[in-house]
Formats: C-alpha cells, sequence, structure tokens
C-alpha cells in the first residue's frame, strides 16, 4: 500500500495533518473559551475570558487559513471539490467565524451592558457554531461523501447533517469545550478558577461520553475507516495513546497539574487527528457510495514539481512560524491580569 | 441574473469590502514604525501617546481585515471550483507562501504591538512593530503575486489529467516575477500607504481645527504628510509604469482604459463616455497622441485599438475607462493636495488655514476610492478571462453551486458586513473623539517596573 504512493504526495498528506492539528489545538482553545463564555456572569469574568485568548487567537487562525492554502497548494481538486460541494456549510461557518473575531475585538469597545450582551453572545454562538461546523466537515469526509465521476460532490447542503457528521460534530463542540477549559484553568486565578476546575471534570465526561459513542458508531457504520488500522496493527498505538492521554487529563486537573492537563489534551487531540489521518488513509474525500470516485493524495495532488517547491517553502516558513509562536506564548505565559490594554 | 453574475458580484462585494482594511494596515503599519521610531530616538512622550493611538485604531482595522480576508480564501474554492482545479499547482502555492511568510508573521508580533506594551522594553516592542508592519507588506507581495500570475501567467506549462488541463509550474521564479507582479505590487502598496498616510491625516486635521490635542495632531499630521507625499509621488512612477505594463502585456485593457478602438497613434482622455464596444467617446476631452507619447516616447507611435481584438476578448470599455480614470483623477488629486499641504506647512501656514484643514479631513476617502476604483479596472479590465489567455470567466465557476446559493450568501454577507461597518464606523468615530490618552504621556515598559505572576 505504501510502496506505490510517491513520497511527496505521502509528506503532504502528512503536512496539510500537521496543519490542520495545529489549528486544532490552537483554535481548538480558544474556540472552547468561547463554548464557555456565556456560563461566566459577570463582566470581569468575561474580560478575563476574552483576555486569556486575546493575544494569541488571530495567531491561532492563521493556522486554518494556512491549512487551506497548503490544502490549495499541495491537493487542489480537494479544495475544490469540498469547498465547493459544502457551500452553504462553509458560508455559514465563515459567518460565524467573522462574529467571533470581531466580536472579541468590539466587545469591551464601549460600557454598554446591551452592547457587551450582543458580543457575549456573538463570540459564543459564533465559536460553537464553528466548532460544530468544523466536526460536521469532518464527519462527512471520514463517512463520504457522494462524488460522481467527476468528483464534484453531487448532493444537496442538508445531505451534510445525517446523524454520524453531526454527532462527530458535537463531539468536536465538546473536545474543544473541555481544552478550552483546561486552558481557561491554566490562565485564571481566584474565584473563576475554581470555578473552572469544576467545569473542566464535567467536560471531560461530557466528551468521554460523546468521544465512546463516535468509536462505536464508526465501527458499526464507517468500517472504512478502521482498515488501515486492521492492517496494520501495530497502528492501535495510537489508540492506547490518545486514551492514555484522554485519561491523563482528570488525573492531573486533581493534581494541581494543570499545564501538564493542557499538555495531555493537546496529545489527545494529536493522536485523534493522526487515528482520522490513518483512518482516511490513502483518501482524502472517501466517496460514498461509488468508492471508486474517491479524491486520494495520489488523484488529486499537485505536480510533484508543485509539491517539492512547497515542501522547501514549509521547510523555511515552519521553523520560523513555530519560532515566534513559542515566543509569544512564552511572552504572554502566566495568569490573566486586566490592564488598560485589555479587551 | 444567471449564476455566473451571482458569483462574479459576491466575489467583487466581499473583496471589495475586504480591501478596505488591508491597505489600512499597510499604510498604518508604516505609520506606526515611524512614530515609534521617532519616539526611541527623541525620547519625546508625544510620540509615545502617537504610537499608542494609532497601535489602537491599527488594532480595530487588523481584526476586521482578517475576519474578512479568510472568506476571499474560501471563496476561490466556493464560487471557482474549476478555476481552483486550474490554477491550484500556481496559484495555491502563493496563497500559501502568504500564510506561512505573512500572515503568522504579522498576527504573532501583533500580540506584542498591542498587549506588549508593559511586557517587553521599548526596543523590542519596536521589533513587533516593524515585524507586523513587514508581515502586512508580506502579505501584499504575495497576494500580488498570484494576482499578477492572472494577468500575466509566467514559468507554468498546460499539463492534461483526467479531470482536464490544468496549469503546473515549471518555473518558480518566473511564476513569481512574472511580467505584470512587480509593477503591480509597487503600484498596490504606494496605494496602501496612501491609505494610512491620509487617514492620520483626515484625522490629525480634524483636531486642528476642533483646537483639540494641538500637539499630538501637528506631529501625527506631518508625518502623515510625509508618507503621503512620498507615496504619491512615487505612485506617478508605479502607475506610469504599470500602464506601459499593460500595453506590453495586455494591449485590450490599456486599449480600454482609454477606449482606443483603432491602432494608431493614441490620445489620452480627461474625461469621457465611450459607447458600449468603445469606438466612440461622448462628451469627451482629449490631449492627442499623448497616449502614445507616455507608452513609446515617440508621439506618433500606433497603439493597438480594441478593433484589432475579437469581440469576445474585450473587456467592458466604459466600466474599464470609467473606473481608470476616475482613479488618476483622485491619484492627480491627492498629489496636488500633498504639494499644497507640504508648501503651506514650510510657509508656516499649514496649521491655521481652516479651509486646507477641511479638504484634509476629507482627505481620506481619496485613496480608499482610488484603491477600489483601481482594482475594478485591473480586474474588470482582464474580463473575460479570470486567467489571462488561458481561462474564461464563464467556464471557471464552480458546478455544483446554484444561482439561489450564492444569492442567499450574497444576501448574508451583505448584512453582516453592514453591520460591520456600522459598528467600525462607529467605534472608529468613538476613538476619534475619545482622542489620544493623556495617561499616554508616560511612558511604560521597564520605565514602570512592577512584579508579575508567573505560571
Amino acid at each position: 500500500m505504501f510502496s506505490d504512493i510517491p513520497i511527496l504526495n505521502f509528506v503532504w498528506f502528512a503536512l496539510v495533518g500537521v496543519l490542520f492539528t495545529g489549528y486544532a489545538i490552537l483554535d481548538g482553545f480558544d474556540l472552547g473559551v468561547g463554548a464557555l463564555h456565556l456560563f461566566t456572569k459577570t463582566d470581569e469574568e468575561r474580560r478575563i475570558m476574552l483576555n486569556s485568548i486575546g493575544p494569541v487567537w488571530d495567531g491561532n487562525e492563521v493556522w486554518l487559513v494556512t491549512g487551506g492554502g497548503a490544502l490549495f497548494a499541495a491537493f487542489p481538486m480537494v479544495y475544490a471539490t469540498v469547498f465547493s460541494g459544502f457551500y452553504m456549510a462553509f458560508m455559514l461557518l465563515l459567518v460565524a467565524l467573522i462574529f467571533r473575531a470581531v466580536a472579541i475585538e468590539f466587545r469591551s469597545k464601549q460600557p454598554m451592558r446591551w452592547w457587551r450582551q450582543m458580543w457575549d453572545v456573538g463570540f459564543s454562538i459564533g465559536s460553537v457554531l464553528s466548532a460544530l461546523l468544523i466536526g460536521v466537515a469532518l464527519g462527512n469526509i471520514a463517512s463520504g461523501v457522494p462524488l460522481d465521476a467527476e468528483k464534484e460532490f453531487a448532493a444537496g447542503f442538508f445531505h451534510l447533517l445525517r446523524p454520524y457528521p453531526l454527532l462527530v460534530g458535537v463531539t468536536t463542540v465538546a473536545l474543544f469545550a473541555m481544552h478550552g477549559a483546561i486552558y481557561a484553568v491554566m490562565k485564571t486565578e481566584g474565584e473563576l478558577h475554581e470555578k473552572l476546575r469544576g467545569w473542566v471534570n464535567r467536560c471531560i465526561l461530557i466528551f468521554v461520553v460523546f468521544y465512546v459513542i463516535v468509536t462505536v458508531a464508526t465501527l458499526l457504520y464507517v468500517p472504512h475507516m478502521t482498515d488501515t488500522l486492521r492492517a496494520y496493527p501495530w497502528l492501535f498505538i495510537v489508540a492506547i495513546m490518545n486514551a492514555l492521554a484522554i485519561a491523563n487529563i482528570p488525573r492531573e486537573i486533581s493534581h494541581g497539574n494543570d499545564f501538564r492537563a493542557f499538555l495531555s489534551s493537546c496529545a489527545a487531540m494529536v493522536a485523534l487527528m493522526t487515528l482520522f489521518g490513518i483512518g482516511m488513509f490513502p483518501n482524502m474525500v472517501y466517496s460514498f457510495p461509488n468508492p471508486e470516485n474517491s479524491l486520494t493524495l495520489l488523484n488529486s495532488a499537485s505536480s510533484e514539481k508543485t509539491l517539492g517547491i512547497m515542501l522547501i517553502v514549509a521547510l523555511i516558513g515552519v521553523p520560523l512560524v513555530l519560532t515566534y509562536t513559542a515566543t509569544i506564548y512564552f511572552i504572554f505565559r502566566g495568569k490573566v491580569k486586566l490592564d488598560p490594554m485589555s479587551y | 441574473m444567471d449564476v455566473l453574475t451571482l458569483a462574479r458580484l459576491q466575489f467583487a462585494f466581499t473583496i471589495g469590502f475586504h480591501y478596505l482594511f488591508p491597505p489600512l494596515s499597510i499604510g498604518l503599519g508604516l505609520i506606526l514604525v515611524l512614530m515609534e521610531g521617532c519616539w526611541l530616538a527623541t525620547k519625546n512622550p508625544v510620540y509615545h501617546q502617537m504610537a499608542r493611538y494609532w497601535t489602537r485604531v491599527f488594532g480595530l482595522v487588523f481584526a476586521i481585515g482578517v475576519a474578512t480576508g479568510i472568506v476571499m480564501e474560501f471563496e476561490f474554492g466556493t464560487n471557482w471550483a474549476v478555476y481552483s482545479r486550474f490554477v491550484g499547482d500556481v496559484f495555491g502555492s502563493a496563497l500559501a507562501s502568504e500564510g506561512i511568510f505573512a500572515f503568522f508573521l504579522e498576527s504573532g508580533f501583533l500580540a506584542l504591538l498591542l498587549f506588549g506594551w508593559d511586557r517587553v522594553g521599548p526596543k523590542t516592542h519596536f521589533f513587533a512593530t516593524c515585524m507586523v508592519a513587514l508581515g502586512a507588506h508580506f502579505s501584499a507581495v504575495w497576494i500580488i503575486v498570484a494576482n499578477s500570475w492572472q494577468q500575466t501567467p509566467a514559468g507554468f506549462h498546460i499539463v492534461n489529467h483526467a479531470g482536464g488541463p490544468r496549469a503546473e509550474i515549471t518555473d518558480f521564479w518566473a511564476m513569481v516575477f512574472s511580467p505584470s507582479s512587480m509593477d503591480r505590487l509597487t503600484h498596490t502598496v504606494c496605494g496602501a500607504w496612501q491609505a494610512g498616510a491620509w487617514m492620520v491625516v483626515s484625522v490629525s486635521a480634524w483636531y486642528l481645527l476642533k483646537g483639540k490635542h494641538l500637539d499630538f495632531a501637528k506631529r501625527s499630521l506631518q508625518i502623515g504628510l510625509l508618507v503621503a507625499l512620498a507615496a504619491s509621488l512615487i505612485q506617478l512612477d508605479t502607475g506610469h509604469d504599470s500602464a506601459v505594463g499593460v500595453s506590453q502585456n495586455q494591449p485590450e485593457k490599456l486599449a480600454a482604459f482609454e477606449a482606443h478602438f483603432k491602432t494608431a497613434p493614441a490620445s489620452l482622455y480627461l474625461f469621457g463616455w465611450p459607447n458600449k464596444d468603445g469606438s466612440e467617446v461622448r462628451f469627451g476631452l482629449a490631449i492627442p497622441k499623448l497616449l502614445s507619447y507616455l507608452v513609446y516616447g515617440d508621439w506618433e507611435k500606433p497603439v493597438r485599438g480594441l478593433s484589432e481584438f475579437p469581440p469576445a476578448d474585450r473587456p467592458p470599455v466604459n466600466v474599464v475607462f470609467q473606473t481608470y480614470h476616475a482613479m488618476v483623477a483622485i491619484g492627480m488629486g491627492l498629489i496636488a493636495l500633498a504639494v499644497l499641504s507640504i508648501v503651506q506647512w514650510w510657509r508656516g501656514k499649514l496649521f491655521n488655514q481652516r479651509w486646507l484643514l477641511g479638504i484634509l479631513v476629507l482627505s481620506v476617502l481619496g485613496p480608499q476610492l482610488a484603491n477600489q476604483l483601481g482594482w475594478a479596472s485591473a480586474e474588470v479590465g482582464r474580463q473575460p478571462w479570470i486567467v489571462y489567455k488561458l481561462l474564461r470567466t464563464s467556464d471557471a465557476l464552480s458546478k455544483v453551486v446554484s444561482g439561489g446559493q450564492i444569492i442567499t450568501s450574497l444576501i448574508l454577507f451583505s448584512l453582516v458586513y453592514a453591520l460591520l461597518f456600522a459598528v467600525f464606523i462607529f467605534l472608529l468615530n468613538h476613538k476619534i473623539q475619545h482622542g489620544p490618552d493623556e495617561a499616554d504621556l508616560t511612558p511604560v515598559g521597564p520605565l514602570r517596573k512592577e512584579p508579575r505572576a508567573d505560571v
């Protein structure tokens, strides 16, 4: 299975995966903070929530932009089919992302109660809807969408809202909420911190329930997602690491090791995305009911020359990106303190 | 309306709205570097106050620019799937490079620019400001490289695949430096500098008219005017180079700019109203043979006219003519305004000439209009091609998207953008009314050491 795949196609399959995993880990926690935002009550608490992600949300979203750009460059067939096929879903995702972005910027610029409430709701609903739609899109790509012989999406908007993709969508919301809660615990202190600590456990519980349901549903209804795992049983180690990472989160939280809990959550997301990649391999978009129309990392890729050029771009760019991302997180480490520059 | 018209309308609307903001980010980015540089060099706290104030405006502009920019990246795929399959190999590379080299740089250091005043020393903060400005300029580089490839494709070959033909890179640097990319880049960046500079000029002039924040306003006005003067004068050269480039690379576009129908020595219109195919211009005033002179340095040299091209390959003349001439007229007006203001400043009369200050208050609209009009003439002038001579716009549409879906998204974005624009103006006006913060006259950072709790 591996031998007949050009190495560059495989590398780009992995790199697109890395970019979207980066997006899930980073924007995941700020979408999650958004999902929890309305559960905090006082203005000060909400400002602390917003400012916990204030300096970084924008950079986090760039992972989506760059992931999209990389998909366009490396697998234009996938980009074209998915973006035109999921037209309305992506338009809604865009509106949701716009609302949450500007809500962060606008909210604390005016003191009126109605003003702040309005943008709080915009921020929270935008965050939840974004997470949901991203999950629904992943669920569709995994379980398969009808593609015709020209690799065009051959169904309507409501076909995207089948039970399995919706379940993946809700699970994504739960995952991001858990991830965001852990991040918020790490960034807060005092009363809000204690309150959030209580929420983390509830979030973990909800996520685990959905995670189990999705796993069972995948085994029962989306059997092709486990083909590669069955062919290469050593890959089960990823599933085991995933389970261990998730199990480690409540343990670290109860010991008060918030940062390590957050790292566990990140590790769990890396394992989840790896499992998703293993399940999809070698498909990029699975076609159901006609699997022979699937978009694979072979039939949807750019030329070898372009993949090679893009690899050089990535080898120069990614270390730079990681350097300044790490620097910014380091400079803004520690608990949130409100000051005149805060949102 | 058919699906094609709707898809074009939706794309034009969303990109037109988006393009109100990135030029401001690029221009204000440069001005922030200058202001903070002045502060570091002179230690005069008013420069610190200026940097802080304009940083807040920058933050607001930037947030909307980012939020509306993601839409653009999605819409290549949602509206133009056939185009995306055709150009992904080439265009996608430039777009991905923009993400990795420009957006990460910009957004990463933006955190320090906005929130880092207390966290790092002034030199580090200044470095962050420079990086944000640099990132903003890099984003212009890559998106204009991508767009210029649509205008003047280079460094590629066409390969036939099962799904149809597509363009693939043969020479990356030839693709990046396509015949039009550098002319268009410099022209666009100068337009962006003007957008930022005239905004600073405009707000400062308003404070002077109101007699408020005088020291702040005078110094802001001076920096704004110097950048505006430099950018608008350089713009003469980049505009000229762009037009010469268009004459060589896209002659039918140049012919549409001037409604030049028959191949002959061409005149330059100051204004006019061409008929549909450009064969006649009514109510026009033209300087004979000036276009030939400007393009070739030879009054008698013929310029290729629209009639040389098959009607199906000609751009719509009047739209291109009007947008182009309006852009040029505004550009010339801005040069005149910049020169006049600088002369008055030199004579020591700028700050109390109310009529001039009144015009300067409105000057912010000039570059915004010119930027929009210029893009419209560049892109409509490329029609009927989405990729010049390779793919027609009418063939590039997503096959699976219906008119109803596009109308729905168009209405959705109209409502959302109307709200965004109203809120933007409201908050901007609030910031302007509020004025610079007196507290910002006391510098922060290492001068105000406080213990800080860490993890």
